[in-house]
Formats: structure tokens, C-alpha cells, sequence
């Protein structure tokens, strides 16, 4: 589950991490009331306008604005709320609709009293698969796209890996204040801020904690000026505070109606819709679609019990896509039988009426021949087959 | 005997009296599995489908010499489930649970880097060998025993492989789920291993998808130390970037993650990668032909 920046931020500082301070606003009368309370909290007329969504390069698309005073806030406060903000991370990325901004985080200047002081760091927390640990990654090179610095200047990337059972160790944090060359204050701050860090990432089930920049000041304070926040979903069942900062809207609305009817369900832009049971049958499912001549129109994965209801509403999901011209569904029977599932294929088809898109039907496994029957009795526009192969050709057929 | 579990495995079920503990032991009874008994804390002492049932793996073990394990414990307790059967000394721990969160598998690994047990899953079907032990919830019926051995992250896709590879006339040896999360037990390359070391495997079928570097690992080790052929497929080729499918750890974050890339690889360390999930079986019985 992402994290809106405002909220990891809040996250961030019940760990102890010092953090740009700001408040979210929905409109105009917010947003002027945000303004005035943290300017007078920060002693300087300068705020930052940050548009709230759950994609990065935020400034790249106009959605992170400076306003040097309550003129230039009202200024850029009115263009990004409600803006469609387009960045390289949303759907489509620059060349995409974008995404809709409905709240800005009214955030304070941290860059005083000397902006020429200031140096900006990039840190990090995620978890390494193949070394199955967490890892902290670091770099000197601040404010920028960590990719790019990976791949043009690999040297200036720092990983330290963490044991799992020890938790991160006072060297390990040293050595990372060291190698930003941070010294006197800065690198005593540093020491606390990612041992504090790293402890929030853990104890919050992170999968992913980006800060970028991280600040650190003319004074030696080390500040979270921007957080990227993804949340375990698995591990929200022992953080309800958390689970409850949920923000629907930013989701797809077919998807989190697909949830609802626990469907996992992704929404694709091709023209085969596909119905399967198993994660990896549905992604090779829409492999297959692909090789057939077709393009995957979504995922969706039905699950284990794949009866009258649960396909109905797959259906559903799926025909409110207008780009799909056909759907293949593959079931491969294991537990569940077949001539079930088929039966559930014609209940739902009955019950919705009028599917105007040819079907294939693929049933593979326990009674699938009498699944077979089931389909080609059932006098419905639905094309039956039992081998991969004989669906993928079908799907070809259709799409002639 | 194959690998991991055979004749001689003595199983126990955590979980045991749960509703998926119940149907699935149930299942594994039917096909001929030894299952020796379960674990249910708090209803030690009673009988479970004419089995013992235990407070802890440990009297289990004690009492039944079991030797392999099988998790049907909900997530939040499922971390703790794998630790107390490796504690009782359990050697393979096979962990069907799906929604275990990350961290507390980081830690559960760690913990048996350090022990002599071996774990398979989470998130997966679990093991079979066919004829002989059936420890997972695959449906037996479509296995036969044979020659092949397959290692794969998903459920119905590889029952999908194990239906093509009875259809093409071949068997398999032992099936091996090693499941679908960014954290497993048993990794590709080390399920890969073991199947290339058994005398009653002939060829490896292994099925990847997005996300890791497990099929890349695995693939690299092949090139180095294979013997056997391998043909492989991974699943994903058609999704999108930043988006988890279905399985928690099948999510392309990088470049090396998609499936275009880790079959260039694959195919880069001799194994026979097939385009079409629907020729996994066609391709083995033509590479073993040869």
C-alpha cells in the first residue's frame, strides 16, 4: 500500500526523524490557512506547494512549486489543486492523462538560514530479495533520479546490507555518516536520523522507504524533506492506524470494485480480456494472448473457488472495459471441478444477459470433457477447448 | 526415492484440525502419503482423521518420528508455525500459507540459514512425488511418475506443465512450489540443484515469472555445473512495470526483473526457453528425443 508524502512524513516523525514540517490542504481557504501557520512556525516567508499523489517526479510535471509569499502561494496552490498532474511515474507517464491533484501538502522552507549550506543526500530502505535482508542505500548525489546516479556514476551508489536477526549496529550507522563525508554536528545527527529511519521501516513493515532528498543544513539537522512510502500489505492487519490512511481515489476504480469482490483484478490496455485461476496461469494466460495476436486487456486472477458468483462477477469486471473484443477464460481444475465451473460460466452468462463479445472457454483438468459438454450444450456463444493450445488458436480465430 | 519426499517421509500437519488443514491431509491421506499425524495447539491428545493430534511439533515429533512438515497456519501465525517445526527438528517444512509479511520472513530465513532444515514456500502448492508422497494441495490425479523434475513459483501454472508433460508421454520425478514471495524458502537455483543430483530425474522443466533474479541465478549455476536438460519458462512477458500480479513477489522494478530479460538469460545459459506456455511438455519430450 503507497503512502501519500504528507503521510509517511507523519510516519517518519513518530520514529523520531526530523521532517520538513507541512499541512495538507484541499482547496484555496485551506491552503492560505496552511500557509500562514507554517510560515509563522518556520520564521520564513518561503513554502513549498507539493502536489499529494502516489507517483514520483512530482516537480518534473509542475506539481512541486516554491511561493515567496501569500501572492505567489494562492498562485500556485490554484493551478496544482485539481490539476492532472503528469509525471514520468504516472499512468502513461508524460505523455499520459495524468493523474487528478486533490490535496497539496503546504510544506516549510528548511533550506534557511543559509541556502548555500545546505547539501542534499539520497537514503533509502528496501528489502534485497536475492540476499533476502534489508539493505540501506545511499548516495552523496541528492535531489536526482537514484537510477541515473546508478548508471552513470555507479561508485557514488552506497549499499549496506543489514543482518535480519541483529538489527542495524551503531558502526553500521557511522560508517554511512562517514561515507557522506558529514562530520561534527551533521554526522552525529546522521548516526540517529538513520538508525531512526531504519527503525521505522522495520517496525512499520516497509517494503520500500525512499527519502530524496535528505537534507542536511548550515546548523548540522538532518531533515526528511520528501518520503516515498510503500506500506507491506500483508503486515497492515498489525497497523490499523496505518491501513486506515488507505487513499481509494487513487486507485483504479475497476480494480478496488474487483477487490471488493476478492478478484484480483489489474487493469491492462489491450483487447483480449482474461479470466484465470492461479497468478501464474494468468500471467501466462495473457502471454498467450499476446502470441496469439491479441493484447492482454487486464489480469485477473479468480482464485481457487471459481463458481456461479465469483465468475459473474469477474464478467462484470471485465465488460466494463470497452476495448475488449473477446475473453479467454482458463481454469485448470485441480480441487475445483470443472463441469462446476462451466456450469458457473453459463449461470453467469445467463444471469448478465447480453455479452456481446465472443468467449472462449478453456477447462482443463477434473471432468473437464463433461465441462465440455456442459459449454457446447449450453447453446451460448461461447467456443470451448481443453488443451493451451487449442484456446491460444481460438483466440486467434476470433480476432481474425 | 527423487528428491525432498518420498516413501520414506513421515508427515505432519500444522494446522491440522483447521478447515484447509482438515481437507487437505484429507487429500494427501487419499493419494497415500504417510501422515503420521498433527499439530493443534490445544487439542493434543484427541484423534484427527484416525490421526494423533499434538500441542507441539515437538511431541510430534517425539511421538511419531515425523520428519517432514506441512503449514496450513493463517499469516500472522504462520512465521512461528515454521520456526517451532524447525526447532523440533523437522528437515523439510513445507509452507502453503499466502500473506506472509516480509519482514518477519527475512527473519525466519535468517534463522534457518542457521539450522539443518530446509524450507519450501511460502505461498506455494508444495512438493510431490508421484506414486509415492503427495505434500501440497496439487491435484494428484494429474501426475505421473516419471523422469521430470519441475520447479516452479506458481500453483496452477505448474499443474498446467505437469498435464503436458503426462501428455507428452513422460512422467514426473518430484514437483517442487517453491511459491510465489519475494522470500523463499528454497530458491530456483537450490530446488534446480537438487534435481540435477537425482539419479531418477532425467530432465528439469522450470517455470519462473516476473520479478528476482532466482531464474537468472539458477540459470548461471546450469551453464556452470548442468548435466541435465532444462527447459524453461517464465510468465509475465505482457505485464506492466510497478504493478504486483497476483503473487506478492511478481513485480517488475527493474530492468532484470521482466520476463523478456530473464529469458534472454535462460536461453543465454543453454536452457530451452519456450515462448508459449503451451509447449513446456511438446519442448521436453523433443530435447529428450534428441
Amino acid at each position: 500500500m503507497n503512502l501519500h508524502e504528507y503521510q509517511g512524513k507523519e510516519l517518519l516523525s513518530r520514529f523520531g526523524v526530523k521532517i520538513q514540517r507541512g499541512y495538507v490542504a484541499k482547496n484555496m481557504d485551506e491552503a492560505v490557512e496552511a500557509y500562514q501557520k507554517i510560515t509563522a512556525e518556520s520564521g520564513s516567508p518561503l513554502a513549498l506547494v507539493k502536489a499529494q499523489i502516489h507517483a514520483g517526479g512530482r516537480g518534473k510535471g509542475g506539481g512541486v512549486k516554491l511561493a515567496k509569499n501569500l501572492e505567489e502561494l494562492k498562485t500556485n496552490a490554484g493551478n496544482i489543486i485539481g490539476m492532472m498532474l503528469k509525471t514520468p511515474q504516472t499512468p502513461g507517464g508524460m505523455n499520459g492523462e495524468g493523474k487528478l491533484v486533490r490535496q497539496v501538502l503546504i510544506a516549510e522552507d528548511v533550506y534557511i538560514p543559509e541556502f548555500d549550506q545546505c547539501n542534499e543526500i539520497y537514503m533509502s530502505i528496501l528489502t534485497d530479495r536475492e540476499k533476502q535482508c534489508n539493505v540501506i542505500v545511499y548516495s552523496t548525489e541528492g535531489g536526482m533520479d537514484i537510477e541515473t546516479v546508478a548508471e552513470e556514476t555507479p561508485h557514488l551508489v552506497h549499499k549496506e546490507y543489514i543482518d535480519p536477526a541483529l538489527g542495524i549496529q551503531g558502526f553500521e550507522t557511522r560508517k554511512i555518516a562517514f561515507n557522506l563525508g558529514l562530520s561534527g554536528a551533521a554526522y552525529k545527527n546522521m548516526t540517529k536520523f538513520v538508525a531512526n529511519l531504519y527503525k521505522a521501516f522495520v517496525e512499520s513493515d516497509c517494503t520500500m522507504l525512499e527519502i530524496n532528498p535528505v537534507l542536511v543544513n548550515g546548523h548540522g539537522e538532518i531533515v526528511a524533506v520528501d518520503c516515498k512510502t510503500t506500506i507491506d500489505g500483508n503486515a497492515l492487519f498489525r497497523h490499523k492506524d496505518i491501513a486506515a490512511w488507505h487513499d481509494p481515489s487513487e486507485e483504479d476504480a475497476t480494480e478496488l470494485e474487483a477487490k471488493e469482490f476478492g478478484l484480483n483484478y489489474v487493469n491492462l490496455d489491450g483487447n483480449v480480456g482474461c479470466m484465470v485461476n492461479g497468478a501464474g496461469l494468468a500471467m501466462a494466460t495473457m502471454d498467450i494472448i499476446k502470441l496469439s495476436g491479441g493484447s492482454p486487456a487486464n489480469f485477473l486472477d479468480v482464485g481457487g473457488t471459481a463458481d456461479a458468483t465469483r465468475v459473474e462477477n469477474a464478467f462484470r469486471i471485465i465488460l466494463k472495459d470497452p476495448n475488449v473484443k473477446a475473453i479467454l477464460i482458463n481454469i485448470f481444475g485441480g480441487i475445483v471441478r470443472c463441469d462446476r465451473v462451466a456450469q458457473g460460466v453459463v449461470d453467469a452468462y445467463n444471469n448478465i444477459g447480453n455479452i456481446n463479445v465472443p468467449i472462449i472457454v478453456r477447462l482443463q483438468g477434473t471432468n473437464a470433457d463433461v465441462a465440455k459438454k456442459i459449454i457446447d450444450d449450453s447453446g451460448l456463444k461461447v467456443k470451448s477447448a481443453i488443451l493451451l493450445q487449442e484456446a491460444a488458436d481460438l483466440v486467434a480465430d476470433v480476432l481474425k | 526415492m527423487s528428491v525432498l519426499v518420498g516413501k520414506d517421509s513421515r508427515v505432519i500437519v500444522q494446522g491440522f484440525t483447521g478447515t484447509e488443514g482438515t481437507f487437505h491431509a484429507g487429500q494427501m491421506i487419499e493419494y497415500g502419503t504417510n501422515v503420521v499425524g498433527g499439530v493443534t495447539p490445544g487439542k493434543g491428545g484427541q484423534t484427527h482423521l484416525d490421526r494423533p493430534v499434538f500441542n507441539t511439533v515437538e511431541d510430534a515429533v517425539r511421538e511419531t518420528q515425523a520428519n517432514v512438515s506441512i503449514i496450513f497456519v493463517p499469516p500472522a501465525f504462520a512465521p512461528d508455525a515454521i520456526l517451532e517445526a524447525a526447532e523440533a527438528g523437522i528437515k523439510v517444512i513445507i509452507c502453503i500459507t499466502e500473506g506472509i509479511p516480509v519482514q518477519d520472513m527475512i527473519k525466519v530465513k535468517d534463522y534457518l540459514n542457521k539450522t539443518g532444515s530446509r524450507l519450501i514456500g511460502p505461498n506455494c502448492p508444495g512438493i510431490i512425488t508421484p506414486g509415492e508422497a503427495k505434500i501440497g494441495i496439487m491435484p494428484g490425479f494429474i501426475h505421473t511418475p516419471g523422469r521430470i523434475g519441475i520447479v516452479s513459483r506458481s500453483g496452477t501454472l505448474t499443474y498446467e506443465a505437469v498435464d503436458q508433460v503426462t501428455k507428452a508421454g513422460l512422467g514426473q520425478s518430484t514437483c517442487i512450489g517453491i511459491g510465489g514471495d519475494p522470500i523463499c524458502g528454497t530458491t530456483t537455483m537450490e530446488a534446480v540443484q537438487l534435481l540435477m543430483e537425482d539419479p531418477d530425474t532425467d530432465g528439469i522443466i522450470m517455470i519462473g515469472e516476473i520479478g528476482g533474479s532466482m531464474e537468472a541465478d539458477a540459470a548461471h549455476w546450469i551453464k556452470a555445473h548442468g548435466t541435465k536438460p532444462v527447459v524453461g519458462f517464465i510468465a509475465g512477458k505482457t505485464a506492466p512495470a510497478g504493478r504486483t500480479m497476483g503473487h506478492a513477489g511478481a513485480i517488475v522494478g527493474g530492468k532484470a526483473d521482466t520476463a523478456a530479460a530473464k529469458m534472454e538469460i535462460l536461453a543465454a545459459c543453454g536452457v530451452h526457453v519456450v515462448e508459449s506456455p503451451a509447449q513446456i511438455g511438446a519442448k521436453m519430450a523433443e530435447v529428450l528425443s534428441n
